[in-house]
């Protein structure tokens, strides 16, 4: 029993461990170099992504509060390998912050959040888990203490998240009302479609919808990216982002089954104001940071279609897409970090002229952008092509068509970005960013898995056999 | 043979250009690997018909079938038969070419000569593919390096073209996205769908199925290879590319369309073509007549020839919509044919212009005086795009028209005399341009001093002429090559009737 507990909960105690071991270093006496504190940290990091691969097994613990199986273990895996890359790129920003053991702690605190809420086999645990997984976030987007936008940020950032939480509490308590069970594996048998329900499932469907910024309610989305530091804000789009859409998948497709039509409709609607509103906004914006944003919007979009498929191809193209989206995302928010920490420019009118002064940063950035438009040989044309194929399998042709002319809008702003940086001149370019070697890892990392993870079928085709039918 | 090494050969030769160092090594390399390919192609040639002495079989040849996304059905199966033979050729010579014609470029050359021959991996993959993914794959490869081409080396309004090229080619692709979708979950095979090309052409796909994805399927590769009323991002792309990336965009990049039609399209929705025969066939005419009067309106000798191609790969689709064998047989001719014919005509536009520094018709004159090499190389260009006896534009036209006429339908046999009348209007402008630019008084006494073509020059239009030249003057090796494939693709098409 006490050996199960340790091997199934193996990822959340390495986490907990660390988050110790820095609470000791920021009580103790001794002053500790920044960097000695991240380079440990980053070491824990590797060795907690390390463990994900290592007895893999299913197990309940805690009266099915705990759930973990090898896909759960990999999803995991994915977030912590994310974390360590946001790590490694924050490295230039966090050299000369003052609080740098308090920011590991909130972040790896989140990450503990979403581990529970990725393992819960029960709403309440899952509530717990994604609270957990927020909170901390407010203070981190605080994190650049002396600007003025960060802590309006962070406030945006509490105050939104607190209102879906308590959207999400409502319709956990209307659906504990109505089926009298918050458990995963009863509700399905206890769910039959009345009208109250129905209500507090939409209402559980909008809390959900505002952790991943769905439209209508992504507005919190660009002012929480624009104002939160880089290495913030990559963690808020790709990692607290994949988290949420794992729980999304597996709790559409195996809890509430029963209510398939509902959702299905539901997920039709949202995906396609989603995309069109996100390609649509992100089309005229010239801050990095929140043109990510925007651009992020429109790939959950593009997510919530390869749900809507409602097959196996559903579920494994969506967390294939996550993975992808990982290393594309960060690293396209890598480049963006290390510029901005080292240049202060954000704008994307700043990045003309990029290739003059610093050719391989410039091609990384191009590989990822490549990469979020779905170009091939990188893993974003798998990743999206599997994503619409999907979609394509529940015969929604007009949705299938809408969604790929958005693609080509996508690319679009994707391009803009592109020219600037090899075709257009600036009088002041972007001087020549010396990168520091941590920094550097994370990016060949990230440029790698765009290239491999797609071509590659590996990891594709593992994915689809640890993940789930519908 | 093993067909993958015509993939990989030209992606090792491009990641040995990025590791180069200097212009010379970057050169060197760049040139030896497309002279390899063209080495590699011909290996393939004649492979390929001792094999098919040997077997007497029209089947695809030296397949390789290896599961892919397996769990989805999607294999990387290549394979290949004459038709497809015909373009892997085609493209070779346009790439060694393409990279003889840009050996003085000396900006960012490595990343030059790095994306031009990721272009031809991207084409070889497409032309090999018998994996509808697998294709798509390769398909939308050769898109981005274009982009780049254009907007980093080209002249003019390049970014403008750059981004609208870019955008119309992905919405082809977006198109042809649902047209492969629709065909994997209408088919089974084995109880499961499938992707692959031979599969599918085995399985019937249900007729109304087909009428609702055929044009997606059609129009999408169709915009690839300037099917009116989405040819308008070929005059910008082609004016602006630089040189090699004109040859390449005209030559191959929109060949991939046309075979698409063929091999996608019309190949594996049989039923669906014949019901949009005429639609087809009316677009193309269009085409053909429009692209026609277009280009007689025209002063930049690059615009000419845009216009032009936009005429020229209309003949590409009327002989494809005709549906008969021998008007299909003298698409894919028309296509190898204006591959090799417009590439040769932007070698020498390129040749002109790196030293008048004009393109401009009424600028340009007495060049026969001064750069009589180059001159020469126009004037045959031209002459072989206006359809001479002799060269290969005119075999395929030929047999083209002589495929339409076997239509008897009012409507088609229409269409084929007004895309006969459209030879005059290409005899007009062509030899309008060519006289106007070679012949006559020196406008320009700068002009003067202008040196001949060089070492590479003359080596890339020497390549190029061979083959237009062996085309024309002996068709029945290319006819033989592309027929007993043209036969499966008819076979299929007659079934229906």
């Amino acid at each position: 029993m006490v050996n199960d507990f340790f091997i199934l909960m193996k990822q959340e105690l390495v986490i907990f461990a660390i988050i110790f071991i820095l609470l000791f270093i920021k009580v103790g006496s001794k002053e500790w170099k920044n960097t000695d504190i991240m380079n440990l940290v980053n070491i824990l990091l590797g060795i907690n992504f390390i463990v994900g691969f290592f007895g893999g097994k299913e197990g309940i613990l805690f009266n099915e509060m705990f759930i973990t199986n090898p896909l759960l273990v990999f999803e995991k895996s994915i977030l912590s390998f994310g974390t360590l890359i946001i790590s490694l790129q924050s490295y230039s920003w966090l050299k000369n912050h003052k609080h740098v053991p308090e920011f590991y702690m909130l972040l790896l605190s989140t990450l503990l959040g979403m581990f529970y809420m990725i393992s819960s086999g029960n709403l309440l645990m899952f509530y717990l888990g994604l609270e957990l997984s927020t909170i901390p976030l407010a203070a981190l987007a605080n994190f650049d203490l002396d600007k003025r936008r960060s802590s309006e940020a962070a406030m945006k950032l509490i105050i939104s998240s607190a209102f879906s939480s308590g959207i999400l509490l409502l319709g956990i308590s209307f659906m504990y009302g109505t089926t009298g069970t918050l458990t995963f594996s009863e509700l399905p048998l206890l769910i039959t479609g009345d009208s109250l329900q129905v209500f507090a499932f939409i209402l559980l469907f909008a809390g959900f919808a505002f952790k991943i910024s769905v439209v209508p309610f992504h507005l919190w989305t660009a002012d929480v990216y624009e104002g939160a530091p880089v290495a913030v804000t990559s963690y808020l789009s790709v990692i607290s982002k994949g988290a949420v859409l794992f729980v999304f998948v597996s709790v559409l497709y195996k809890v509430f089954k029963p209510l398939a039509l509902t959702w299905y409709n539901m997920l039709v609607v949202l995906s396609l104001l989603t995309i069109i509103i996100g390609n649509l906004f992100a089309l005229r914006q010239n801050n990095f940071k929140r043109f990510l944003a925007f651009s992020s919007i429109a790939q959950v979009g593009f997510i919530l279609i390869g749900i809507s498929g409602i097959s196996q191809i559903g579920s494994s193209s969506v967390i294939y897409f996550v993975l992808v989206y990982l290393f594309s995302n960060l690293g396209a928010f890598g480049v963006v970090s290390v510029v901005s920490a080292l240049t202060g420019k954000e704008e994307i009118d700043d990045y003309k002229g990029f290739y003059k002064t610093n050719p391989v940063l410039s091609w990384i950035l191009t590989i990822s952008l490549f990469s979020l438009a779905g170009v091939p040989p990188t893993a974003g044309f798998f990743g999206k092509f599997f994503l619409l194929l999907s979609g394509a399998g529940s015969n929604n042709y007009p949705l299938i068509i809408v969604a790929a002319l958005n693609m080509v809008i996508s690319f679009y702003y994707y391009l803009r970005i592109v020219k600037a940086i090899f075709m257009d001149t600036n009088a002041q370019p972007i001087e020549k960013v010396s990168v520091p070697s941590a920094s550097k890892l994370a990016l060949y990392l990230c440029v790698a898995g765009v290239i491999l993870v797609g071509v590659f079928s590996g990891v594709y085709n593992s994915i689809f056999n640890l993940s789930f039918g519908f | 043979m093993n067909l993958s090494l015509l993939i990989i050969l030209p992606f090792v030769t491009a990641l040995a250009v990025l590791f180069a160092s200097g212009l010379k090594q970057v050169r060197t390399i760049s040139l030896v690997g497309s002279v390899a390919q063209l080495g590699l192609s011909f290996v393939l040639l004649s492979q390929y018909l001792q094999q098919r002495l040997v077997d007497k079989t029209s089947r695809m040849l030296f397949e390789t079938d290896m599961g892919w996304f397996q769990r989805m059905n999607i294999h990387y199966h290549i394979g290949v038969d004459g038709i497809s033979i015909a373009m892997i050729l085609l493209t070779a010579f346009v790439v060694v070419a393409g990279v003889l014609v840009s050996w003085t470029t000396e900006t960012l050359s490595k990343e030059f000569f790095f994306l031009l021959i990721f272009l031809s991996a991207g084409a070889y993959g497409f032309f090999i593919s018998l994996d509808i993914f697998t294709m798509f794959f390769f398909l939308e490869v050769a898109v981005i390096p274009k982009f780049l081409l254009i907007g980093i080396w080209g002249s003019g309004k390049k970014e403008y073209s750059a981004m609208k090229l870019a955008l119309m080619l992905m919405g082809g692709s977006a198109l042809i996205f649902v047209g492969l979708a629709g065909i994997y979950f209408n088919t089974s095979y084995n109880g499961l769908h499938t992707f692959d090309l031979l599969q599918i052409s085995q399985s019937h796909i249900p007729l109304e199925v087909q009428m609702f994805f055929f044009p997606f399927a059609f129009i999408g590769f169709g915009i690839f290879t300037a099917l009116f009323p989405f040819h308008t991002w070929v005059p910008d792309g082609h004016s602006s590319a630089p040189t090699a990336a004109s040859m390449f965009l005209a030559g191959i990049s929109m060949k991939l369309g046309g075979y698409g039609c063929l091999r996608v399209a019309t190949y594996l929705m049989p039923e669906a073509a014949h019901a949009y025969q005429w639609v087809i066939v009316v677009l193309a005419t269009i085409a053909i007549i429009y692209g026609a009067f277009a280009t007689m309106m025209q002063k930049d000798l690059k615009y000419i020839n845009a216009y032009s191609s936009i005429s020229h790969c209309g003949f590409v689709l009327l002989g494809i919509g005709m549906l008969t064998r021998t008007s299909i047989a003298g698409a894919v001719m028309q296509m190898v044919s204006h591959g090799l014919m417009t590439a040769l005509f932007f070698a020498a536009i390129g040749m002109v212009y790196s030293r008048t520094h004009t393109r401009m018709v009424d600028k340009l004159g007495g060049l026969l005086k001064i750069i009589p090499f180059i001159s020469t190389v126009f004037v045959i260009a031209g002459l072989c795009s206006l359809g001479l006896p002799g060269f290969s534009g005119f075999v395929a036209e030929m047999t083209v028209f002589m495929g339409s006429w076997q239509n008897p339908d009012t409507l088609y046999r229409v269409a084929t005399i007004l895309a006969c009348a459209s030879i005059v209007v290409t005899a007009v402008y062509i030899l309008r341009a060519v006289g106007q630019t070679v012949m006559g008084p020196i406008t320009d006494k700068h002009y003067e001093g202008l040196g001949d073509a060089a070492w590479n020059e003359k080596l890339a239009a020497g390549l190029l002429l061979a083959g237009i030249v062996a085309i024309g003057v002996a068709p029945f090796w290319l006819s033989d090559l592309i027929g007993p494939g043209v036969e499966t693709i008819n076979k299929v098409l007659t079934v229906i009737k």
